[in-house]
């Protein structure tokens, strides 16, 4: 084989390689985007999902010991219980977006491996009821009231 | 007043960028040293203008002006001294400008150091530069000004982000755009030599440094932002594949393939087109991902605000393109390769390897980031790759990058001998496979952290190797072991820089290795006095306390780190800042050699009696910041000035 064929040959196998890999890479770890709508639409048992939509007001339970969190996520036309193991991430609240990703179970709820909140890198004006909240919160601690 | 002033003093910048451009254009195609030197005070005077704009816009933050809108975005009066300087480049306004500034920076040291050595493409490479500059200051003008008036103005304004408020924010933007500004310059130097005809390889050994210089701060961005996503996010990760870190990545992984394909060059004048191609593809990846992490294009957890910007970076990367490719294709001839790789088993094709791998890398990287684009326009529907996707594919790749790392440097130019292969290859080779069986019988698994590590042994045998050699060589003439050392590093200080690179490299892969393979983590509620265990660690909740910061409330915890006996108390805790609705967590950590101990407060009760904690127990994860101090090293030792021979 001469030197030109050596070169070219070498390069076919590592695109090739590169090809499969790839392709390998994307049909294992393909993530769905879904809104709730289109979720309840059509829920597939053990898809991989990524549901976005707003946390419902109302909907949002914790219980620590269970590390048990449920909320509900909706985009107005429908929505999708969804329960997950942990902690809520930082930003994460009722009436906030927020991106889960999980799978939906045949228990009829969405099981979320992965909590996102939505934020941006400006911020809203301070609600007064949440600093007061705060300020409540911290005489708690220290033993005023 | 400042609004005013500041903005009248971008556009005074912007008219003189784009004279400065047309006069540089104008004096390279007639030779009028005239018009050059009009150029040249342009650029100094942008350069001028941009500082006092810079200046200008950190007075502001200093004196809480909030009658201009960015400052009142950003921050607020009981924001910290420190970081209302930090916060001038906090958000995309403030990040715009300190880009234009480093750029007009750049600019004024070209003026200063090349203006006498390179006449035939100084004019040129100005014109790139300005017209880079004269991009950057119409963006600043139109579509995101940091000068735009607040009215009313607000008594107070909203603050900074508080996942900002870290010494990582001061310094992760600086070093990323003096490394993204600094490919410009070889970039600029590339488009003269495509203008002007001379594609040999001047214009590649007058950007040397700067490239070294570029890829160092680009390096060191990256691992800056790793540091900041550890320490404050709170995941317990480094490494996310966040569009916006790819964003980083990609022009990194180009620009190191640029960095290894001018050696080729310089030795043997092959892949002059190669070259040209690499250095566009890395300048023009810089723009792409200012284009998809500031148009919203890609929802990622931290994108940025949407708006006119986007169009704005769309239409000048289409325009760098079309004019580079035309350029390209008009000096298409002279670019042709000269010479020919002779063998395959050679350094030629070695180093052509590592490209070839580096570009299928960013392939990989760019390919999986706009993947949802991808399938939204073919098949309708908008699917993601995550992390398992680019690990899985760039790791191979990466390993066999690292193994060239050991190959490429040592192997012999056009054709090896057996030799030559036995002479520098036998006992790195039988050291790494030493290496493998030791880990494997020790009960190292999995087997992707065992062949990791017995690739770094076979690649710091061959750095060894070298190095050692050499001494003995320079000892034979009557040297001491130090002196000998270094005047070996100082004599020949851009291999040696190298080979400390690639340590550095090696160092960190070490670390990813093992963080990916043996970090453990839990997450529980404890009441006060209940503990958790993890890793042969206990780790006992003592309580919480609460307290007020300038610019927010704080609630603490404290938890008693043992293993047998007491190591720690840490302190994470929740931070309440008044502009949030919700509490933000600050991690605390021991950190350690071989083990990171890294708790994270995620909720407690009201009363203070309980706490729910992630635990986690982070292997190896100190390496990847000791391998960043490594690569700081040996890209220092590059760019020493080469030493003069003695006559």
């Amino acid at each position: 084989m001469n030197r030109n064929a050596k070169f070219i040959a070498g390069g076919i196998v590592i695109l090739g390689a590169l090809a499969y890999m790839i392709y390998a890479g994307v049909t294992q770890s393909a993530v769905y985007f879904v809104t709730p709508e289109e979720l309840q639409a059509a829920p597939v048992t053990g898809k991989a999902y990524r549901l976005g939509g707003l946390v419902a007001p109302g909907s949002l339970t914790w219980e620590p010991r269970a590390l048990d969190l449920r909320f509900s996520l909706t985009d107005g036309k429908a929505t999708v219980p969804v329960r997950h193991k942990g902690t809520a991430p930082d930003l994460f609240g009722e009436g906030r977006g927020a991106v889960v990703e999980g799978s939906w179970t045949p228990e009829g709820y969405f099981k979320a491996t992965l909590i996102m909140a939505k934020h941006s890198e400006e911020y809203k004006a301070p609600h007064d009821e949440t600093g007061a909240g705060y300020k409540e919160l911290i005489k708690t601690l220290k033993g005023e009231q | 007043m400042i609004p005013e002033i500041g903005r009248a003093a971008s556009l005074v910048a912007l008219v003189l960028a784009l004279g400065g451009a047309v006069a540089a254009t104008a004096g390279g195609r007639t030779g009028r040293s005239a018009l050059v030197e009009a150029a040249q005070r342009a650029g100094v005077g942008v350069f001028v203008l941009i500082s006092f704009c810079f200046a200008l816009l950190t007075y502001a933050f200093l004196t809480f002006d909030f009658s201009v809108r960015y400052v009142a975005s950003n921050t607020n009066l009981g924001t910290p001294f420190y970081y209302r300087i930090t916060g001038v480049w906090g958000a995309l306004e403030g990040s715009i400008i300190l880009w234009a500034w480093m750029l007009a920076l750049y600019t004024l040291i070209i003026v200063l150091r090349h203006r006498e050595t390179t006449r035939e493409f100084y004019p040129w490479v100005l014109a790139v530069m300005l017209s880079v500059l004269a991009f950057f200051l119409l963006v600043m003008t139109v579509a995101a000004s940091p000068f735009e008036r607040l009215a009313p103005v607000p008594a107070d304004g909203r603050g900074l982000n508080p996942l900002l408020e870290d010494t990582g924010m001061i310094t992760h933007p600086v070093a990323l755009y003096l490394g993204f500004t600094g490919l410009t310059v070889p970039f600029a130097f590339a488009i003269a030599a495509l203008v002007t005809g001379r594609v040999g390889d001047a214009w590649i050994t007058m950007t040397r440094r700067w490239t070294i210089i570029a890829w160092y701060f680009l390096s060191l961005g990256l691992l800056i932002g790793g540091w900041w996503s550890y320490h404050v996010l709170g995941w317990g990760g480094y490494w996310a594949w966040d569009p916006v870190e790819n964003a980083a990545f990609m022009p990194w992984l180009a620009a190191t393939a640029f960095l290894h394909s001018v050696m080729i060059q310089e030795r043997r004048r092959m892949l002059k087109l190669w070259n040209i191609s690499l250095i566009i593809l890395s300048f023009t990846l810089t723009l792409f991902g200012t284009f998809l992490t500031r148009s919203g294009i890609i929802a990622s957890v931290h994108a940025f605000t949407q708006g006119a910007i986007g169009i704005l970076f769309l239409s000048f990367l289409a325009l760098v393109v079309l004019v580079a490719l035309g350029l390209v294709a008009l000096r298409w001839d002279a670019l042709r390769a000269q010479g020919e790789l002779d063998s395959v088993v050679s350094r030629e094709s070695a180093f052509l390897l590592n490209n070839v791998l580096l570009i299928a890398a960013t392939f990989t990287v760019f390919f999986g980031t706009v993947f949802p684009l991808l399938s939204e326009a073919v098949r309708g529907v908008k699917v993601s790759v995550g992390a398992p996707f680019f690990n899985q594919v760039n790791i191979p790749l990466f390993l066999s990058l690292i193994f060239l790392m050991g190959v490429g440097p040592l192997i012999a130019w056009r054709r090896a001998s057996t030799d030559n292969l036995r002479r520098n290859f036998l006992w790195p080779v039988a050291l790494g496979f030493l290496a493998a069986l030791v880990a494997f019988g020790a009960g190292v698994r999995p087997t992707l952290a065992v062949l990791t590590f017995a690739t770094t042994v076979f690649v710091s045998a061959t750095i060894a190797l070298d190095f050692g050699r050499a001494t003995r060589a320079r000892r034979r003439t009557g040297e001491r072991l130090l002196p000998a050392m270094g005047g070996l590093l100082l004599r020949h200080n851009r291999r040696y820089g190298g080979f400390l690179v690639h340590f550095g490299v090696l160092v960190i892969a070490v670390g990813v290795t093992g963080s990916h393979a043996w970090s453990v983590q839990t997450e529980t509620t404890l009441k006060r006095g209940e503990h958790a265990e993890l890793a042969g660690y206990r780790v006992r909740f003592d309580g919480l306390s609460a307290s007020e910061e300038s610019n927010h409330a704080k609630v603490t915890g404290a938890f008693t780190v043992s293993n047998g006996r007491v190591l720690d108390v840490l302190r994470p805790a929740k931070k309440f800042y008044p502009q949030q609705q919700s509490p933000i967590a600050a991690v605390d950590y021991r950190l350690g050699l071989t083990e990171d101990i890294y708790l994270v407060l995620g909720d407690f009760a009201r009363d203070g009696t309980e706490a729910t904690i992630k635990l986690q127990v982070n292997r190896l994860v100190s390496w990847i910041w000791i391998g960043g101090v490594v690569i700081t090293l040996g890209a220092l030792l590059a760019i020493l000035p080469e030493a003069r021979r003695p006559a």
